[in-house]
């Protein structure tokens, strides 16, 4: 099957970029260097190109009652322009994917903030938007609610802008102010003539926006923002530090299932609500994990990789690298793993194979990097 | 983009260089393999004394995106170590063919170097 190619596949590649396969998608890994990226993103601003990351739309009558049952938070929390982070869970509380669900303006969706019905946009991850759009229909079927699903993945951009500078940059970019926004809201604002939902939300650990742009529109508005293009590299690294999860690594539903108590995230459960996989997490919420995801520093020299074994100081296997980096922060190698929960406190002293050589580990409290 | 290779050494297809002074061949990897591979974080080498085989791994290159092996241009025994990457493995990126240099090996037979590409060949195989 081809590669769904982001809008900017053509300015990407003319500016230089490394190319990789994720998702489906040919997105840009790399622009200069993992770590001039990763820095510029810690100290100043950059800007990705995230337009892989899904984009479905919902509204309708019913529309809260149906994003209601399909993610684990409790929509009913979110006011018009407020955003939160939810996991979507199968019927035994497996994480199937994480995302973001932003509440739009009532109506159509568009900048009119009319009466109309609820409306939502949630974000899956890269290459889960069908599945994701049909498990929407199919639940709506079947629940025979009022609402209306659409995929608007191919007709929306995404960039993320990122860093401590970033809130000014955009703010320079837009006809209306954004920077009284906190964390997690969002509203339509004008860059260019174009209205552009802009949210005050990323995946950098660091402060910034995410635009969703009309698709044709993604070449003028990316190039308004003169600060370092970054690629997957570097958010993979800027990620890991903060301790944030990358779906089909740190949690997999067919590889690996996990429930989000032990991912680390039971703050995206809302348990006071009704959705798909709530009774399975009751339990887990009342008996407690057995085995949870702890960051880790590799005391030893080396670099831990994902499917590394993570062992006790005995050698006995107990859990493996979900993920792992040489931090470029930190210039320490750090990673992230699940390991049963008598293991998980910080400061305990584990071991990691890295090809075949068993190098000492210290779980360290996450985030590796306090920012945001 | 062009990559500098220097016409006074040879190479594998592997990507590394070998560079032969009285049978003494020092090793390291090409201009082309550095960008390929990005920061360097890590190198993994062999201890001085060591016996290395040619087109056998020797080592492992790391860097932030992805783990290679590295693969000797001779066999011979290791007569030293550039231990410098141990604490500064970005040297190979920032130069490759001079202090990013990995290892030397005092050749067994130092016509083993006729089975390696030469520059030109060597910048064929990339184009």
């Amino acid at each position: 099957m081809p590669l769904q190619t982001p809008p900017l596949r053509g300015i990407h590649d003319d500016r230089g970029a490394k190319f990789t396969e994720f998702g489906g998608w040919d997105m840009p890994v790399e622009f200069d260097s993992i770590r001039t990226e990763h820095e510029a993103v810690r100290t100043d601003t950059g800007k990705f190109d995230v337009s892989h990351m899904g984009q479905i739309h919902v509204t309708g009558p019913d529309a809260t009652t149906l994003m209601q049952r399909l993610t684990s938070n409790d929509v009913t929390r979110l006011d018009v322009g407020d955003s939160q982070y939810a996991t979507i869970t199968n019927e035994d509380g497996v994480i199937i994917d994480d995302t973001v669900v932003y509440r739009l303006p009532d109506g159509d969706g568009d900048r009119s903030d009319g009466s109309g019905d609820p409306t939502y946009l949630f974000v899956p991850n890269a290459g889960t938007d069908e599945a994701t759009h049909e498990r929407w229909i199919s639940y709506r079927n079947d629940f025979d609610l009022e609402a209306t699903v659409d995929n608007r993945t191919d007709e929306y951009a995404m960039f993320a802008v990122q860093g401590p500078s970033a809130p000014d940059l955009v703010e320079e970019a837009t006809d209306e102010s954004i920077t009284d926004l906190s964390r997690f809201e969002a509203q339509y604002a004008t860059i260019d003539g174009v209205d552009c939902w802009t949210a005050r939300t990323g995946y950098t650990g660091e402060d910034g926006f995410e635009l969703i742009v009309p698709w044709t529109e993604a070449e003028r508005i990316w190039s308004l923002f003169d600060c370092q293009p970054c690629g997957l590299g570097a958010r993979d690294t800027l990620r890991i530090e903060a301790g944030l999860l990358l779906a089909g690594q740190d949690f997999d539903h067919e590889d690996d299932p996990r429930n989000p108590y032990e991912a680390g995230i039971g703050f995206t459960v809302a348990l006071d609500t009704e959705f798909v996989g709530r009774d399975a997490l009751a339990a887990v919420d009342e008996e407690g994990v057995d085995e949870k995801l702890v960051g880790f520093q590799l005391i030893d020299r080396g670099v831990p990789r994902h499917g590394y074994d993570i062992t006790t100081t005995e050698s006995r296997v107990i859990g493996s690298v979900t993920s792992g980096t040489m931090s470029p922060s930190l210039e320490k190698p750090i990673g992230l793993g699940y390991v049963p929960v008598e293991y998980a406190d910080p400061g305990t002293t584990l071991q990691v194979v890295v090809r075949g050589q068993s190098k000492k580990a210290r779980v360290e409290p996450l985030p590796f990097i306090d920012t945001v | 983009m062009s990559f500098e290779i220097p016409d006074d050494r040879q190479y594998q297809e592997s990507h590394e260089w070998a560079e032969e002074t009285d049978g003494v061949v020092r090793v390291g990897i090409t201009d082309f393999a550095q960008d390929e591979l990005g920061d360097v974080v890590f190198v993994e080498l062999p201890d001085e004394g060591d016996a290395v085989t040619q087109d056998e791994e020797f080592g492992v290159i790391e860097s932030i995106k992805a783990v290679s092996d590295l693969y000797a241009p001779v066999s011979g025994e290791v007569v030293a170590i550039n231990e410098a990457l141990f604490d500064a493995p970005e040297l190979v990126n920032d130069d490759p063919f001079g202090e990013g240099w990995m290892l030397e090996i005092d050749a067994d037979d130092a016509d083993e170097l006729d089975a390696l590409l030469s520059a030109d060949e060597y910048e064929d195989q990339i184009a």
